[in-house]
């Protein structure tokens, strides 16, 4: 194979693979905190996407507004799903939240097809995003690059809110023993709340990135990112926060490199995120960043 | 607390006579059906059946032993594939497999219904023991997810495995095989299986899985092997499902098998009572007969002069409303964990007096 045509592999599976990342760091946090699989959580992509959408389309906003306020709006959504749909389950069997979180998940989609209809929608993508640099015989997109950078950026501001931070530290807590931390003063609430926050927001960019890598904005569209993303999250360890990513990424260039090497197989690409977490469970069930921890 | 032991249980032998008599009166009443209901209902019927079917056995794993699983539409989709594969005919398989061959040893094969029925149970749980080795051997939690993943997978094998499937125009043409005796018979039978196991002790070890693994597995419970069982029973039963479903509609496609049926089915076993084989056949022929009611909000009417547009989508946002306020409000569900015994049905005039003369 040649060369260049590797690295352009390489370029698209990393793009890729940092969109899984940023979705995956959202499941892995809620997951680690609440053992508790958000299913709405990809979901939540497609929240984002339609409220900047409409914002850009509808009510002419700047670009950059419109994703702000969607970034926004899409973290009050996650308090407000939290809220309403898994508090009051807390005390309850560990099968009820999950089977509300699908619930969630399948009303989210619905709404946008009874609101807005199921016909895709293409979102706007401003000049600065598109058009692509050559280097060296490889066509790198301009969004790739910002991908890239974004994914870098709240990857560390994440990792240095939970290791650094007390809001961080009673996080890790939290996903230990909920039962003392609660007892040792900690508003277990206010920090569960918080988890979500910031899980939604990184679902939130994470939806915008990916509306303009793949310009179409549809009901469904954050079912099988979020489903892939779950995996990847599985894959780096879960509720490993650098894991998340670092398993997005390796999925992103298994799924890219596997098509490219054999474009015979392109038709299973969906199959081959369920293929690693079916040999993650057999050989190393607590992921590669992953720690065992006690049920 | 109930009795366990079989010659200690008060009336038993009135109990199975009565329960023999229901069948038979239900016998009777499908005879008549056969043959004076419309085939719209005769259709229904059969789906209600098909329906019970599969709410059974999905609490089986999810209510009974507390595992929670999406797997119904993935199972039903290799059900009614490995039988719709087998009843065709060797002619019909060379006329519908117009853009590859079929490969041959399956290209020739031709079995009788209730042989391909039995098949496709047995590759249903032969793919379900598949994927329970490595699930359960570490933790639960991961099952919802790995079922959900088996049924988008399957649909991408389905298209893509063109020699087998024929991909994406589906097969068509098969023999409409399921009538009433075939749908109920395998129900009733489907029935009388899982309430005896639920009732062994195989199923007081799913019970005690549910409640508390840790504390069951100091009893001396393999959780490992009492999941795996339950996780392959329902899929066997499913798989059976899928076969008659396949013979009831006669043609199949990969499109056919989305996450749509699984969901159906949570709410219903969710509202029958999660754990109750009763709730659940309750809650499947309620559901079945009542959504055919329910296709009118998307469709539309006019009601005393005030015009309703049909917006498509709102029957499934009303049904996950449903499952969230009655998971949020009425967790019970209808029947709680508890079943029908003529005991209770004998009770009725007693509780109904108590509670009369305690008003009074």
């Amino acid at each position: 194979m040649d060369y260049a045509f590797f690295l352009q592999q390489i370029v698209f599976g990393l793009t890729l693979g940092c969109l899984y990342g940023l979705i995956a760091i959202g499941y892995t946090m809620v997951y680690g905190v609440l053992r508790l699989i958000n299913f709405a959580h990809g979901d939540l992509l497609m929240v984002s996407a339609y409220i900047a959408f409409f914002g850009i389309v509808m009510f002419h906003l700047p670009w950059v507004a419109a994703v702000v306020i969607a970034v926004i709006l899409t973290g009050i959504f996650g308090i407000l799903i939290d809220r309403g749909a898994y508090k009051p389950l807390r005390r309850s069997p560990r099968i009820s939240a999950l089977i509300t979180a699908i619930g969630v998940s399948f009303l989210l989609e619905n709404l946008g097809i009874v609101i807005i209809g199921g016909r895709p929608k293409s979102f706007p993508v401003p000049e600065v995003f598109s058009g692509y640099v050559m280097a060296g015989g490889v066509r790198i997109p301009i969004l790739s690059f910002w991908v890239l950078l974004v994914t870098a950026v709240l990857l560390i501001g994440v990792v240095l809110v939970v290791n650094r931070s007390k809001t961080g530290m009673a996080m890790r807590a939290l996903s230990r023993d909920m039962e003392t931390v609660t007892l040792m003063g900690v508003d277990a609430n206010r920090i569960i709340s918080f988890t979500f926050v910031l899980g939604s927001v990184l679902a939130a960019v994470g939806g915008i990135l990916w509306c303009m890598k793949y310009p179409a904005v549809e009901p469904f569209m954050g079912v099988i990112p979020g489903l892939k993303a779950f995996v990847a999250a599985v894959l780096g360890g879960i509720g490993n926060v650098t894991g998340a990513a670092l398993g997005g990424l390796i999925l992103g260039l298994a799924e890219i490199l596997i098509v490219a090497i054999q474009p015979e197989w392109s038709g299973y690409r969906d199959a081959i995120a369920f293929c690693i977490l079916i040999v993650i469970l057999l050989t190393r069930p607590s992921g590669i960043m992953g720690e065992d921890l006690p049920d | 607390m109930e009795t366990t032991t079989r010659s200690t249980k008060p009336h038993a032998r009135r109990d199975s006579l009565l329960t023999i008599s229901a069948v038979g009166a239900f016998l009777a009443f499908l005879w008549y059906a056969d043959n004076h209901f419309s085939p719209y209902n005769i259709r229904i019927l059969n789906n209600i059946a098909i329906f019970i079917i599969l709410a059974v056995s999905y609490n089986l794993i999810n209510g009974v032993t507390g595992q929670f699983s999406l797997e119904p539409n993935a199972f039903v989709a290799v059900g009614a594939y490995t039988s719709a594969i087998l009843t065709l005919s060797p002619e019909e398989k060379l006329a519908s497999f117009i853009i590859e061959p079929m490969v041959w040893p399956l290209s020739e094969i031709s079995v009788s219904f209730p042989l391909s029925l039995l098949a496709a149970g047995l590759v249903t749980a032969m793919m379900a023991l598949l994927m329970a080795l490595p699930v359960f051997r570490v933790r639960g939690d991961y099952l919802a997810i790995v079922t959900l993943g088996f049924g988008e997978v399957i649909q991408v094998v389905a298209n893509n495995i063109v020699p087998v499937t024929n991909g994406p125009l589906g097969l068509k043409g098969l023999n409409p095989y399921t009538n009433l005796w075939w749908s109920w018979g395998i129900c009733i039978v489907t029935i009388f299986c899982i309430v005896r196991l639920v009732n062994s002790s195989y199923g007081r070890a799913m019970k005690a899985v549910r409640e508390d693994e840790t504390a069951a597995e100091a009893m001396g419970i393999n959780a490992f092997r009492i999941k795996t069982l339950a996780f392959t029973c329902s899929a066997f039963f499913e798989g059976v499902a899928g076969g008659l479903l396949a013979h009831l509609i006669t043609t199949i496609s990969p499109t056919l098998f989305t996450f749509l049926l699984t969901f159906h089915l949570l709410i219903i076993i969710v509202v029958g009572g999660l754990g109750s084989t009763t709730g659940a056949i309750i809650a499947a022929a309620v559901f079945t007969y009542g959504s055919e009611f329910l296709r009118i909000v998307e469709e539309p009417f006019s009601f005393y002069g005030f015009d309703y547009e049909g917006i498509p989508g709102m029957r499934m946002v009303m049904l996950s409303l449903l499952l969230i306020v009655v998971m949020l409000f009425a967790r019970r569900g209808i029947m709680g964990r508890s079943e029908f015994s003529w005991q209770w049905f004998f009770d009725i005039p007693d509780r109904v007096g108590s509670r009369l003369r305690r008003s009074r």
